[in-house]
């Protein structure tokens, strides 16, 4: 009867073998609809939701949702000057943290790319990524605890009658490069490791200083690299709502979408394309400097 | 590179400097754990085990923890089928629009997740009308998920050519039979790898689970980010954030040694799906422009 059994599996699924062969359209579709489903509907659908939503209003006495097509919430997002501020702040944060990163990451992804040695490198790259690891709130709260008004910095700087940030944007800068340093880290490093060591020989053989070599060849040569890596820390400073909230009392762009959201969803929704749109414009730009071919 | 000797010293100090600023925070929280203060105050005046004992026998923490393993376990399992799938059709077949997908596949870990947060949200409270609970989450979860398991999953098909496949459909095996011992055997790992970066990513998360949670419950890292605010739970938050860095250590070294024969190194969480994102935007860029 086992047997049976099996001839009888066997063929159906020979006859629904036959069914595909030599249908590629058949084998793809199968394949891609299930996710296709769950991508295009719920996924990009939720998007087309976030869209038409941004253009909703709510009723100021009851609270409620009114589905009509209004321009009001982009209206207060550019005529009202709080919100304006909002957005400069965030944009400025994240272009902050985008250099003070690069300036950081730099010399460090130098070093492992270039200068270390293998097994030096090799434990470079695993100290790097370590953080990555850990969770992004637990890294949040430690730095609660480094900024608190009772912290470890203002017990390390009042010997020298400092005093640190306290809770402001200067905080969300520090929090915010710490979080997206390793994203710099990477492709910078990935990038120095593409130049070929020919080049930087022929460049010290031909009488280049050091100095020279490094602002005529490696630095052009991995700019790319950094414009990929500041694609991360402009987009997910840009978002991030927790960092500004834990460690500030300023609001940002994630901030006011994430207070909103609860008894202003349409607000929200149109809050929410502002950072879109700053991002695609970034992608935009880097697409130009030619971070893509470099990632 | 040649370098003098005092170049040489300038970039290890360097070096040094970043790794103190990237290690400090975690010191600091391993030591709070340990603080017997109640309250945040640097130094601590003394050290204890305390709080560790109290989250491990923390009712709500216990709970959350549940949670957050239950949205991780199923999140993973849809990313791993609907993920598999994906790098089945994109890796194995050329067709019209395939870098289309591979672009789509990114998309939710490209843009904000704050945005994905609103945007699921509103179509789920807005659109539809379902009220939030777990099940939003793991849809939530699930959909930025995908890319970690097609990211694995496409890079091992890429290594590997179709030969063995058509041997296999040669020699007279239907196509389940070769899927089931020809392309699974060499997609296993990658697949381990995959689903364990899937579950640790979701484990993790907070920015869209935060949109999507129903009321009363919580995930491990909505559970921390509630009791920061409880001034008498407070003392045990660094305590579980310690436990949770040294848990989620073990997913992502299996991870690390599942996916060491793909002969490179695996970033962990979303360094691995977001390193990606720019190169699949750029491929979908390029085939537009062709």
């Amino acid at each position: 009867m086992a047997t049976d059994a099996v001839v009888v599996k066997r063929s159906a699924g020979r006859r629904l073998a036959g069914l595909f062969h030599g249908r590629r359209r058949l084998q793809i579709g199968s394949l891609l609809a299930a996710p296709m489903a769950w991508l295009v509907i719920l996924y990009l659908g939720s998007l087309v939701v976030l869209l038409i939503t941004a253009f909703w209003t709510v009723n100021p006495l009851s609270g409620t949702v009114i589905k009509e097509f209004s321009l009001e919430n982009f209206e207060e997002l550019v005529n009202v000057p709080v919100y304006r501020e909002i957005v400069w702040r965030t944009v400025r944060t994240a272009i902050l943290v985008t250099f003070t990163d690069a300036i950081i990451a730099f010399p460090i992804a130098f070093y492992m790319a270039k200068i270390a040695g293998r097994k030096t490198k090799a434990l470079l790259v695993v100290a790097v990524l370590m953080p990555l690891w850990a969770s992004y709130l637990v890294k949040i709260i430690a730095w609660r605890a480094i900024l608190a008004e009772h912290g470890v910095l203002n017990w390390a700087l009042s010997p020298l009658g400092l005093h640190g940030p306290g809770e402001g944007v200067t905080s969300v800068w520090l929090v915010m490069s710490y979080l997206w340093l390793p994203y710099m880290v990477l492709p910078i490093f990935a990038g120095l490791e593409r130049i070929p060591d020919s080049l930087i020989s022929a460049s010290e053989d031909l009488g280049a200083h050091p100095l020279t070599t490094f602002r005529r060849v490696v630095l052009p040569l991995s700019f790319p690299a950094v414009v990929a890596g500041s694609i991360f820390t402009f987009s997910l400073t840009l978002g991030d709502y927790l960092a500004p909230k834990l460690v500030s009392n300023e609001q940002f762009i994630g901030t006011s979408i994430f207070d909103s959201i609860t008894n202003n969803q349409p607000f929200a929704a149109a809050f929410a394309l502002v950072p879109i749109v700053v991002v695609i414009a970034y992608l935009g730009v880097a697409r130009k400097l030619g971070a893509f071919e470099h990632v | 590179m040649r370098l003098s000797k005092r170049a040489k010293i300038i970039l290890r100090a360097c070096v040094g400097l970043a790794l103190t600023f990237i290690y400090i925070p975690l010191l600091v929280i391993l030591v709070e754990a340990f603080n017997s203060s109640r309250i945040l105050k640097w130094p601590p005046p003394s050290f204890t085990f305390h709080w560790f004992g109290q989250a491990v026998e923390s009712e709500s923490a216990r709970e959350a923890l549940v949670t957050s393993i239950e949205a991780g376990a199923v999140a993973m399992l849809i990313a791993v089928v609907l993920g598999t799938l994906i790098s089945l059709a994109v890796g194995r077949r050329h067709f019209f629009g395939r870098d289309t997908i591979s672009f789509l596949v990114v998309l939710p870990i490209a843009l904000p997740g704050i945005v994905t947060g609103v945007a699921f949200s509103n179509t789920f409270t807005q659109v539809l009308g379902i009220s939030l609970s777990l099940m939003t989450v793991i849809i939530g979860h699930a959909t930025f998920c995908i890319v970690v398991v097609y990211n694995n999953v496409v890079a091992r098909l890429r290594r590997s050519s179709g030969s063995f496949e058509e041997a296999s459909a040669d020699l007279g095996a239907d196509p389940w039979q070769t899927f089931r011992w020809v392309t699974f055997p060499s997609l296993r790992s990658a697949l381990g790898a995959g689903a364990l970066l899937a579950f640790a990513l979701s484990f993790d998360e907070i920015i869209v689970t935060n949109f999507t949670i129903g009321a009363g419950e919580e995930t491990l890292p909505i559970w921390i980010y509630h009791n920061l605010f409880r001034p008498k739970e407070l003392p045990i938050v660094p305590a579980v954030a310690v436990i949770l860095i040294l848990l989620s250590i073990i997913p992502v070294y299996l991870a690390h040694r599942l996916s060491s024969d793909d002969g490179g190194l695996t970033p962990g969480r979303g360094a691995a799906a977001r390193a990606s994102a720019p190169a699949a935007i750029a491929e979908a860029e390029a085939t537009a422009a062709h």
